[in-house]
């Protein structure tokens, strides 16, 4: 519970409250009701239990995602990481389209 | 070439042998043994166990993990609140992790074993699709830090459907950190601060605490480079009697924190005393649905007994479950004659056992990491 997933904005709804997310490959629905500041398509927010927390500043995106890289590809299903990863992303709601 | 250097950057083991080395260094330095530090964090505990870590500390440097579980610190009678009123019919929602920790005498999965109706969500907007689709009276047993507090908030604020209310067992970390840090026996010398309860709180929120107790808190990430990294900063900073709050994480945390998530937080929760299980009272520790939001507080729209749940006494096995020594930093799961005997992830005794953040789980998981080091000793 404590550890967010990071994501990658793809669309943002008409009013301006939701986004869809590309989480490595699977697209969900995030709230934007709590970020810390205004975002945009193609940028980077961290999320915890369906909702975006922070916008993932520029230059610290590609650290960012490593270690999710490396726990979506190479953990087998057991690992609590992982688990913890996938719940997070199972939080968000699937997006309408995707 | 991409992949490469991801994995470089992200284990690079010369930085991670630099990093060790300087830890060595800077212990001999101090020259104390042990030289404890804590983290609140159970995705750091599982960083630390997953990859090996605490093989790699220097043997008189003691990396504690303190209450960072909000499954784990969840009350007895909080989780006797969810299961009372699943038996009395009321369709509870909750965190799956919630679904074996002990109550009294039964645990959720117990009250759904018995006949109860309890729903696991991933998130509190599916408790709300739950009671959009019916007309039942549904309750979300709402657990977690201020992280997770702050998606009930938004959700509360965002307006409920009639039929959903919420259980708030909501925790507040900065302060148990009060709390952990002047129990008699502790020798806690620093805390690494958990990275994303950080994000919403910001880093200034450690600065009266640091001051008040001279205790240095650095604030990490998850990866093994931040917590060796995070280590360093928090080692080097005993050494020099220092005790100030770093920031190690600037890409997930700042300062003043989200301001946004704290506004939304504070407006629909406020913070109240209440025991941590295991540990104590902690004064302000608990996230309690202010007045103004009556209308959607369980325990204000269902009458919940929970006295008929503690006719007969506890277990004779629970009594001796430790967690709550070893979240204060007094004990390890190996001080526990059950662990991994009675009590193994799936028959759980405590609710260490139970979470996938929760000290023995992970150390069962990861298991003979810990025990590395006790061996070179
Ligand atoms: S091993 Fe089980 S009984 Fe022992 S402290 Fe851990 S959770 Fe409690």
């Amino acid at each position: 519970m404590c550890l967010g997933v990071p994501g990658k904005i793809l669309s943002i709804s008409t009013e301006g409250d939701r986004a869809d997310v590309d989480f490595f490959g699977v697209r969900r629905e995030v709230r934007l009701d709590v970020v810390d500041e205004p975002v945009s398509v193609g940028d980077y927010v961290l999320n915890h239990v369906g909702f975006a927390i922070r916008r993932i500043p520029e230059s610290e995106i590609g650290v960012t995602l490593e270690l999710y890289e490396e726990l979506i590809r190479r953990a087998d299903e057991n690992d609590l990481m992982t688990a913890d990863v996938r719940g997070e992303m199972n939080a968000a709601r699937k997006a309408s389209d995707g | 070439m991409d992949k490469q250097l991801a994995q470089l950057k992200f284990r690079d083991p010369a930085r991670a042998r630099a990093l060790g080395e300087a830890l060595n260094r800077v212990t001999q330095e101090i020259g104390r043994d042990p030289i404890s530090v804590m983290h609140v964090c159970g995705s750091h505990e599982q960083a630390i166990a997953r990859y090996g870590l605490r093989a790699t500390f220097p043997r008189t440097l003691n990396v504690i993990m303190g209450p960072g579980c909000p499954v784990c610190i969840t009350d007895v009678p909080e989780v006797d609140e969810g299961v009372a009123l699943a038996l009395a019919g009321v369709r509870v929602a909750t965190y799956g992790d919630m679904l074996k920790v002990p109550g009294t005498k039964r645990s959720l999965a117990d009250a759904r074993a018995d006949g109860g109706r309890i729903d696991i969500v991933y998130s509190i907007a599916q408790a709300v699709d739950l009671a959009r689709d019916t007309d039942e009276e549904i309750v979300f047993f709402a657990t977690g830090f201020e992280t997770t507090a702050v998606a009930t908030a938004a959700e509360i604020l965002r307006g409920l459907p009639k039929n959903l209310s919420i259980l708030s067992a909501h925790k507040y970390i900065p302060p148990v950190m009060e709390i952990v840090s002047e129990m008699p026996g502790s020798r806690v010398e620093g805390f690494l601060a958990a990275g994303h309860a950080a994000t919403i709180t910001g880093s200034a929120v450690f600065e009266p605490f640091a001051a008040r107790h001279k205790l240095p808190v650095v604030v990490a990430g998850f990866e093994p480079l931040d917590i060796l990294a995070g280590l360093l900063a928090l080692l080097e900073q005993i050494r020099d009697r220092k005790h100030d709050v770093q920031n190690l994480f600037p890409r997930c945390v700042n300062r003043e924190g989200n301001l946004v998530a704290q506004d939304k937080l504070w407006r629909v929760f406020e913070p109240q005393g209440g025991r941590w299980r295991g540990i104590a009272h902690i004064p302000n520790g608990n996230l309690r649905l202010r007045e103004e939001f009556a209308n959607v507080d369980a325990r204000k729209r269902f009458k919940i007994d929970i006295k008929s749940l503690w006719e007969d006494a506890p277990s004779q096995l629970t009594q001796h479950c430790i967690c709550g020594d070893i979240m204060s930093g007094i004990a390890a799961p190996k001080d526990c004659p059950l662990f991994g005997k009675a009590c193994i992830p799936d028959s759980p005794v405590g609710a260490c056992m139970v979470s996938s953040e929760g000290t023995c789980r992970i150390w069962h998981q990861y298991g003979g990491v810990p025990d590395l080091r006790e061996e070179q000793r």
